[in-house]
């Protein structure tokens, strides 16, 4: 019970100290919002065509999610190697799976405050339509979706903090793990905005995929931080 | 002054990267003094200090810091000592208080702790809400060191502590390892400058080519 309880704490307190430091730089909201919204614009502008757009629409917002999670991940970790501070927690024998738990839920909360962003300028941008079950489903998506992410994004974060040439290293080596999410996540847009005809009910089994994918690298990242971490 | 052994190893052998780092070390550290480390570069001082936080594994021979047995289980150790390199650990964007916060949270200390190793740092008051990346490289050490009071460690290791820091700082850094001496710490500290260093430790151990001596 004492262990739950120092695991919990640790967590807390890694998740609020990560949101602090991103009220204090605002990195996120002056730096990440500007650069995805100007995907989404330039997208608007090379594709230039309502009815192509409105397809697209959910494909270009996790794209724009993705290419952004890369700046949000090293910049999660660029706080904690500046000074060292990571390893002051290793050497402090400190619950590493618990700082992998507080940061990636501050990653999740960041990415899905940037998804908010993203969705409302796609319905203004490319004025796609959702309807009220729509709704619900687009919602969960992003949960499921930016949860993985988040995982996915701390675990390899964590792996690249330390290494030579870590701003190329972590998108060659995160594109990869992150596909289906991307793929998982532009489908049950698209059934939430009814692209192209689908129904609705057509992007559950997508979120699916994508609660399967955040369980499975949310229980492998609490397990594999600390190992890695401590190499 | 008690003669509790704090540090207790024999004939300790480390490898690191298929090299003997430390070749065959007897030495111990009483609690409440400071240790002065010396020796040349590559003599294996950062190697033993890395060891006595447990981050290394013991190769050979007996190694007890603070009554935890190093080959049967390093990772115990870690809680109770507290090991500043080169880097202080903090996070830049953080104002003082709120690294004190942090690391309060994390080994669930209270607010009178933090006010405490606040206090013996000379941190409170305007420097308490100054964030570190605007402190002078002496404020930030003695950041650093105030988390350690915080996480309540019992053992201090320190590689180069004076490094970096003006006359001043310097200075401030003494009188906050007596303090800390004074307060129940025991403080293993490596310095190339010896003068200085002679001056604050209670005893020297010289390390050459991965053994230790007393001198």
């Amino acid at each position: 019970m004492k262990k739950i309880t120092n695991r919990s704490r640790v967590v807390s307190a890694v998740f609020i100290k990560d949101l602090r430091i991103e009220a204090r730089s605002r990195v996120v909201t002056n730096q990440v919002l500007p650069f995805a919204g100007l995907i989404m614009i330039m997208f608007a502008f090379a594709l230039d065509n309502d009815d192509v757009l409105q397809r697209v629409a959910g494909g270009l917002i996790w794209l724009a999610t993705i290419f952004s999670l890369f700046v949000i991940v090293q910049r999660s970790f660029a706080i904690e190697t500046d000074d060292s501070a990571l390893d002051s927690l290793r050497v402090a024998g400190i619950d590493l799976s618990a700082v992998f738990l507080g940061k990636a839920f501050a990653l999740t909360l960041q990415l899905i405050a940037l998804d908010v962003v993203l969705i409302a300028s796609a319905f203004l941008l490319y004025q796609v339509q959702v309807s009220a079950v729509g709704i619900v489903l687009l919602v969960t998506c992003v949960t499921c979706a930016t949860t993985g992410l988040g995982f996915v994004g701390t675990l390899y974060g964590g792996l690249t903090a330390g290494a030579n040439g870590r701003e190329t290293l972590l998108p060659l080596l995160l594109l990869p793990v992150v596909a289906p999410v991307l793929i998982a996540a532009t489908r049950a847009t698209e059934a939430a905005f009814g692209s192209g005809g689908a129904a609705t009910s057509e992007g559950w089994a997508w979120v699916g995929l994508l609660t399967i994918f955040a369980a499975v690298f949310g229980i492998g990242g609490s397990l594999a931080f600390g190992p890695l971490i401590d190499e | 002054m008690t003669s509790e052994k704090v540090v207790d190893f024999n004939d300790v052998v480390i490898v690191y990267d298929n090299f003997p780092a430390i070749a065959g070390a007897t030495f111990y550290v009483n609690a409440g003094e400071i240790i002065l480390l010396q020796g040349p570069n590559g003599a294996g001082k950062t190697t033993l200090l890395r060891a006595c936080a447990g981050l290394l594994p013991i190769s050979r021979g007996a190694a007890n810091v603070l009554g935890c047995d190093l080959r049967s289980d390093r990772s115990a150790v870690r809680s109770r000592v507290g090991l500043l390199g080169h880097a202080n650990g903090l996070f830049q964007d953080l104002t003082v208080l709120e690294n004190m916060l942090f690391w309060s949270r994390l080994v669930g200390a209270n607010k009178l702790d933090i006010e405490q190793a606040m206090d013996a740092m000379g941190l409170s008051g305007r420097l308490s809400g100054i964030t570190v990346a605007k402190l002078s490289a002496g404020q930030r050490r003695r950041c650093a060191l105030a988390s350690l009071i915080v996480r309540r460690a019992q053992l201090w290791l320190l590689d180069e502590p004076h490094a970096g820091l003006d006359a001043q700082g310097r200075d401030e850094l003494d009188a906050t390892l007596r303090a800390a001496r004074d307060a129940g710490a025991t403080v293993i500290f490596a310095s190339h400058e010896i003068e200085r260093a002679q001056a604050l430790a209670t005893r020297s151990l010289l390390v050459t080519t991965g053994t230790v001596k007393t001198i």
